[in-house]
């Protein structure tokens, strides 16, 4: 803490933060390239950008993380150093990261205390922590049972704590990353209320995000990043969602698809009365029954972890289950002892698994060996018994490549060296090029760059148009509404109802992923 | 981020380790009153000074080639088997059976058969660990070191039972029968008039060893089941993805991997001692793991590993005889640094070469 400048309290109308000039390469790669970047006291300022443009880097240099190679930092018009991350603390500078750093087995109140005890006996830290987040949690609606284990409460609940740890430590300035990915709508919701009251009590919000809807929604001031440059800084109210596409990808974006009305033929996949349990014992899909037709996207809503992952995991043929799923007609093993992920692409099923990074790629391998993951058994990659067929997988990748317009075209690069849209790429072309009779698609844009969610979505649909099934778990609600012909939401394991994409918005989805019924349902 | 030209990676930065771990060794020897110098000199002419050295260092080298390929592969399923020294000495029954069981009329005749038996026994003791492994979840590293144990005691039992040489005091076999006799170095490059050394225990295993290198390297980089391996040792979640058994991987890759340590046995069983002894891996099995390290799990590296490794084993010997200054110990601690060196500290020289390339690509 002794290594930051204090800030002064200044009165004037000098910004929260103000950077000035802030360059940072990494070897040849340049994150940031003089960026000047000024936020206004007491406002929710939005920063947007692709993945790979430089946001974190940028909040990283804020919160001490990295040291920038050039520029200045100002904090309340004070030049300030930090050089770490307790030195952000003490300037006022609170950091929500996006997957949470809380001691699991901890309380709330423990782990708001963490690393701010004030003596060796945790008793009078406790008892005076108790009180700070007693009144803060009557300010701000941030009411969270001091008492409770973290691994006992929500996402949204875990995701206060993570405030009240921000405001705990005195910050003045808040930085939220990708702060919704894992909440609700109606999570969201309460989290931007919080926000808006933090907002009129004075606090500095910067708020980090890839969903225009949220920066329309809440923020006053919005800057876009790309390629390491700061290229627009524009009042949210005189701005639009497509403008700020254009200015995050450097043309213009189609948002919505247009898609032609589904033509949907034979059930290909039907599932009854399914029901798995994990291997900890906990039953995740509760009997669910459902069908998928030939020609349809079916997509699956839902808060993740409520038994989607599990569901195409049994059909991926990986996870034992119960009940009966039948591919065009004949049924399935479900036990596991007659069936694996070989046996499923045998039957049809072609799997773009919602974690690409360890499931859907070896990330140390090359283009061309992931190109043939999960197929390399096909006699069409193989010589003999014995070798592969290296130099044939090698030109088939570069031909997959090129159609796929994975960048860069390159089939010996080890799949980490690309960027997650292209990593999706790879992913998608091996699994759509099959030719399936049904695709399982999980998660297909999460971490992907807007530009390539667009050729991504145009792929699925023209599997569709070509009369293949495809079912789509998605936990982005405009994702599921702008793709699926049909809609189900999955709650606790549980189907809470069908939707009609064109008769249903994304309140009444919000209210079925948190389990509440609804009278919508009109097929 | 820019890479650095393989040639650096592969042997600029080894060099460089190399170079440090003599520097900080000489400040040992120069420490008990030695020169580091004369140090040096006698161990690199000890090895490599003749070919009785020489035939003493590449026979060192083929055992390390054999545990570290084994090592090796089994690391690339990402298991980690630290039991090679138990594998080579129930290998060593394996090949022993197998060349007692009849007079064989010629070592052609008997070496395939030898390898089979060694590699079968070497395999089925790296195979209990992996079925518990597999099935039970046992972790590999702490029944793989059981195991090494397990084998000192059955060898114990065997070779002062059932396979005891009636004849003499000590604990072990009798005489392989001269069918059975392996070409030493001495007797194989004779033909093409080189003159070898005769007490050299270098023989023919040596190029079996060149020949499981190549092997291995077909193995995980040419075939499906190599891609399967490396996949799995890759990433878990994503061979239960694509479909690949765990179970059939976890046994495949380490029975393979205890046959590569049993092959140890041909060499200094079958090759050099021509009767089963009680303690003849003499820590072959641990020096592997240094060896896979450092050689960076990939064939090519082993050998030249394997091939140093061999040297400071041949020099440190030479070093007791000629230094009696110089301790057992000090010897030790002359290789511990090396391998401390060349190993665990490898970011240490990396990061800094790294960077000096980078700058350099930045200034040209």
């Amino acid at each position: 803490m002794a290594n930051a400048q204090p800030t002064e309290r200044q009165e004037t109308a000098a910004p929260a933060i103000e950077l000035v000039g802030i360059s940072k390469a990494f070897g040849p790669v340049q994150a940031n390239k003089d960026i000047t970047l000024s936020v206004a006291r007491g406002s929710i300022h939005g920063i947007v950008g692709e993945n790979g443009a430089g946001k974190s880097t940028l909040m990283s240099i804020l919160y001490g993380f990295y040291k920038a190679d050039a520029g200045e930092i100002f904090i309340g018009g004070q030049k300030t150093l930090i050089p770490d991350s307790s030195a952000a603390i003490a300037a006022g500078i609170g950091m929500v990261h996006q997957h949470f750093k809380l001691v699991e087995n901890f309380t709330v109140l423990e782990n708001v205390i963490l690393g701010m005890e004030d003596g060796p006996l945790l008793r009078p830290s406790l008892a005076k922590a108790r009180k700070l987040l007693q009144r803060l949690a009557d300010e701000y609606e941030l009411g969270v049972d001091p008492d409770a284990l973290i691994e006992n409460l929500s996402v949204g609940h875990q995701q206060r704590v993570e405030i009240l740890k921000a405001l705990y430590r005195k910050a003045d300035i808040l930085i939220l990353d990708e702060p919704t990915g894992v909440l609700t709508p109606a999570e969201a919701d309460h989290l931007f209320r919080i926000l808006q009251g933090l907002k009129e009590q004075g606090k500095t919000i910067i708020l980090i995000t890839h969903k225009l809807r949220e920066i329309m929604e809440i923020t006053d001031t919005v800057s876009v990043m790309r390629r390491g440059e700061m290229t627009a800084t524009v009042k949210t109210a005189e701005t639009s969602p497509e403008q700020l596409a254009e200015l995050m990808v450097g043309r213009k974006v189609l948002l919505h698809i247009d898609k032609k009305p589904a033509t949907p033929g034979a059930d290909i996949l039907e599932i009854k009365n399914l029901e798995v349990t994990d291997e900890k014992g906990v039953k995740r899909v509760k009997g669910i029954s459902l069908e998928v037709r030939a020609g349809e996207i079916l997509g699956i809503a839902g808060v993740s972890g409520n038994g989607q992952t599990e569901l195409l995991e049994v059909l991926g043929g990986y996870m034992p289950a119960s009940g009966t799923i039948r591919i065009n007609g004949t049924e399935i093993d479900l036990t596991g002892k007659h069936s694996d992920g070989q046996s499923r692409r045998a039957r049809g099923i072609a799997h773009v698994p919602e974690d690409r990074q360890s499931e859907g790629l070896i990330m140390e391998f090359s283009a061309w060996e992931n190109m043939i993951f999960g197929y390399h058994n096909d006699p069409a990659y193989n010589k003999n018994a014995l070798m592969m067929d290296n130099a044939a997988i090698r030109k088939e990748t570069a031909a997959k490549m090129e159609r796929f317009d994975v960048r860069p075209p390159i089939p010996a690069l080890q799949a980490k060296n690309f960027s997650g849209g292209n990593q999706q790429k790879i992913v998608l072309a091996r699994e759509i090029e099959r030719n399936p009779e049904l695709l399982l698609v999980g998660q297909p844009t999460r971490g992907v760059d807007i530009g390539a969610i667009e050729f991504i979505h145009q792929r699925i649909v023209e599997l569709r148009d070509e009369g293949k099934a495809i079912l789509l778990v998605s936990v982005e609600l405009e994702e599921i509404l702008s793709l699926s012909d049909r809609i189900l939401v999955m709650f606790d394991g549980h189907i809470m109802g069908e939707r009609d994409p064109a008769k249903t918005d994304e309140k009444e989805l919000g209210m079925l992923m948190a389990g509440m019924e609804t009278n919508g349902g009109a097929n | 981020m820019d890479k650095m030209p393989k040639w650096a990676d592969i042997v600029l930065i080894p060099l460089i380790s190399l170079m440090l771990a003599f520097a900080a060794s000489g400040l040992v020897v120069l420490a008990i009153g030695e020169n580091p110098i004369q140090a040096i000199t006698v161990m690199v002419k000890g090895a490599l000074g003749s070919t009785s050295g020489l035939g003493y260092t590449l026979y060192y080298a083929t055992n390390y080639m054999f545990t570290g390929l084994a090592v090796a592969v089994a690391f690339h399923a990402r298991m980690f088997n630290i039991g090679g020294e138990g594998q080579a000495a129930i290998a060593g029954v394996g090949a022993t059976l197998v060349i007692l069981a009849f007079d064989w009329p010629h070592w052609a005749l008997a070496l395939p058969f030898a390898i089979m038996g060694a590699a079968l026994f070497g395999g089925f003791w790296a195979a209990v660990p992996a079925y518990l492994q597999a099935k039970r979840g046992s972790h590999i590293v702490i029944t793989t070191i059981m195991f090494n144990f397990i084998a000192a005691a059955v060898m114990g039992f065997l070779l002062n039972g059932v396979l005891k040489n009636p004849n003499t005091q000590n604990a072990e076999t009798v005489k392989f029968p001269d069918g059975a006799h392996l070409p030493t170095a001495h007797e194989f490059l004779a033909p093409l008039g080189i003159n070898f050394s005769k007490s050299a225990p270098l023989n023919i295993s040596f190029l079996l060893a060149l020949l499981c290198a190549f092997l291995v390297w077909f193995l995980l980089w040419r075939t499906r089941l190599g891609y399967s391996i490396r996949a799995f040792g890759q990433s878990e979640k994503g061979a239960k993805y694509a479909g690949i058994s765990a179970f059939k991987i976890i046994m495949i890759s380490m029975f393979i991997s205890g046959a590569l340590a049993g092959m140890l046995s041909i060499n200094v069983v079958m090759g050099e001692q021509e009767r089963l002894i009680k303690e003849f891996v003499e820590g072959a099995g641990f020096v592997g793991i240094a060896v896979a390290l450092m050689g960076r799990n990939h064939p090519v590296g082993i050998i030249l590993a394997a091939i140093l490794f061999g040297m400071l084993t041949q020099g440190g010997f030479e070093l007791l005889w000629e230094m009696p200054n110089i301790s057992k110990e000090v010897v030790l601690v002359i290789q511990g640094m090396i391998i401390l060196f060349t190993g665990a500290l490898d970011y240490m020289v990396r990061g800094p070469v790294e960077k000096l390339f980078l700058r350099m690509k930045k200034g040209a």
